[in-house]
């Protein structure tokens, strides 16, 4: 049975694990609690709950202004107007005045579908990568983002997370989830080609070696949830053992995942590298799915480009 | 202590700093200085260097952060920084003295520099000591200038619809900003009434240049309960000198040789004039 349980869902069950014993935990929405799920986190913690209205360089600010005085805020909006519309606030209230604030962009990249470039984020990585102690994170599935959320509840710097807006089918199981912070995963070994994926495109990857497999051709998947600190050691470990690299991103071409693969791989272990993401376009309108398919963000797209990569 | 003779000692000091550091927006750092001089060392905040870890202590952000000398003077007075060392290394290569206020030096809460951010964090710090029912208050200061950010407007907002009476945010009205008046730039007509629309409690000072104005404005503040109080400080900009008072060109400059000379006498007249009142 698919999953039916989006990752912004899992924020809100932790941030409310949390909450009931950390006073300190305190989560702020611009009139997006419910498209946050999270109108339970406001009914249960009405005092830890902080609406801001339609505000997002006052949600940032005020986040800031609360971690400063020992709070651990959670800012939860869109992430196309979190990550642009306050990007100012992003880098010099939290990056640079190094505040506990941890900036939840929810139904990122494409995940409104046919409402538009507007509300789609398609540069939040390239935006928040590019500031000095802002680290970023796209967790692949709901059992990763339980453990990534975990462990950010545990340190006091700031950092993006881009969660979409959809259940997006599992990668991995509640008993075999493996995670260590700022460590991509390793979801299946292969020699001929690395596939290296974020956020909602892991899934695809992993659908896209099974079909390589049955072609012949050994395919790696990584999944690089920590984008910023970019795990560059897995990278070279991975790339060394393949002919090629494919990243796999939701995201602009560019600034994103596969700029900072493609800068690691030309740098420590040169080889043929392909990356893939939304065009520099807006994009075409559908739901997610449809989009991510008329681009070959799919399975059968990504088995595709890697074996071109390979010369097949 | 006469604090009204001290805040022109400081002034000297700023000029120092700013002819040390080859530049500095001097027309601001003078119109501020006895709003800086009231909270941190005529006892309007309750902070100094002994109580920085104390979470009661109270809040500062100087939201026109571009004005950072004279904040560098008050702080070094304050005990908080070392002033010789401030001169010797203010904007140079690879100080912590930069331009605008950097949190990485003892007594300053936050960064700033862009303007329109100050306002929003401190509704933030303000927030956070109302839900821990702490005592402390939270002050800003803000440019004229700076009033046509928008962020400002969004946080006009949220301190009333919180009720943030803990806040107090303070705007340094010398009604010049660098390409001249501020009433030409983008006019705050009707400012009082504007900020009392967003039900703020606001005190009209007519001479924020006069220490006492300034200290009975901050009592003031401090006994209005139910919403977050705006000071209007009317100040002028280049404060201590004929020759930089109320010039727009003075916003950023750097005095020559001959200017300096002057300002100096003229700050010492002025500072001789207070202490025989």
């Amino acid at each position: 049975m698919p999953n039916k349980i989006a990752n912004k869902k899992v924020i809100c069950e932790v941030l409310s694990e949390h909450a009931r014993v950390d006073k300190d935990v305190v989560v702020l929405c611009s009139d997006s609690r419910g498209s946050a799920s999270l109108t339970p986190f406001f009914e249960e913690f009405p005092k830890q709950s902080v609406e801001v209205g339609i505000a997002e360089q006052d949600l940032v600010g005020i986040a800031a202004g609360l971690a400063a005085c020992g709070k651990k805020s959670f800012a939860v909006s869109p992430a196309s107007f979190l990550s642009t519309r306050s990007y100012e606030q992003c880098k010099i209230d939290c990056a640079y005045s190094d505040t506990n604030v941890k900036l939840i962009g929810i139904s990122g990249g494409v995940s409104y579908g046919a409402l538009g470039m507007s509300h789609h984020s398609a540069q939040d990585i390239a935006a928040m990568s590019a500031i000095p102690n802002m680290r970023v994170y796209l967790p692949s599935d709901r059992f990763q983002t339980r453990k990534l959320v975990e462990a950010l509840l545990q340190d006091d710097k700031c950092a993006y997370v881009r969660v979409g807006r959809n259940a997006v089918e599992d990668v991995y199981t509640e008993d075999d989830c493996p995670f260590e912070m700022d460590k991509a995963t390793l979801v299946r070994d292969g020699s001929d080609v690395l596939l290296v994926a974020c956020g909602e495109m892991v899934r695809p990857a992993v659908d896209a070696a099974e079909l390589l497999e049955k072609d012949g051709v050994s395919a790696a998947v990584l999944d690089m949830y920590c984008v910023k600190p970019l795990d560059r050691e897995a990278i070279v470990r991975q790339a060394r053992k393949a002919k090629a690299v494919v990243s796999i991103e939701e995201h602009a071409p560019f600034g994103g995942l596969g700029s900072m693969v493609a800068q690691v791989v030309g740098e420590e272990c040169p080889r043929t590298c392909v990356t893939m993401s939304l065009p520099d376009a807006p994009v075409i309108t559908g739901t997610s799915r449809e989009v991510f398919d008329y681009y070959g963000l799919n399975g059968e797209g990504i088995a595709r480009r890697a074996k071109e990569a390979l010369g097949k | 202590m006469n604090y009204k003779a001290l805040a022109y000692d400081l002034r000297k000091d700023t000029l120092d700093i700013i002819m040390a550091g080859g530049g500095g927006h001097i027309g601001g750092d003078m119109s501020e200085m006895e709003i800086l001089v009231a909270l941190y060392l005529a006892g309007g905040m309750n902070v100094s260097p002994k109580n920085m870890d104390d979470p009661d202590r109270d809040r500062f952000i100087l939201s026109k952060g571009h004005s950072v000398e004279a904040y560098y003077a008050v702080l070094a007075k304050a005990g908080f920084l070392d002033l010789e060392d401030v001169k010797k290394r203010f904007s140079k290569f690879g100080s912590p003295y930069i331009g605008h206020p950097n949190n990485k030096l003892n007594g300053i809460e936050m960064n700033s520099g862009s303007l329109g951010h100050g306002l929003p964090v401190s509704v933030g710090m303000a927030l956070a000591g109302k839900m821990d029912e702490r005592d402390y208050r939270v002050y800003v200061l803000l440019g004229d200038g700076e009033l046509a950010e928008g962020s400002n407007w969004e946080a006009f907002e949220s301190g009333a619809m919180y009720k943030l009476d803990n806040l107090c945010a303070i705007i340094d009205r010398n009604h010049l900003q660098i390409s001249g008046n501020t009433e030409d730039v983008m006019a705050h007509e009707n400012l009082k009434a504007k900020v009392e629309a967003f039900n703020w409690n606001v005190i009209d000072v007519e001479d924020a240049n006069d220490l006492d104005q300034v200290t009975a404005a901050l009592e003031q503040a401090k006994a209005c309960k139910g919403k977050p109080t705006f000071i209007i400080a009317n100040t002028v900009k280049g404060c201590g000198s004929p020759i930089m008072e109320n010039k727009a060109s003075w916003h950023h400059h750097l005095p020559n040789a001959e200017e300096c000379e002057q300002i100096k006498k003229d700050l010492e007249s002025r500072k001789e004039a207070l202490e025989n009142a």
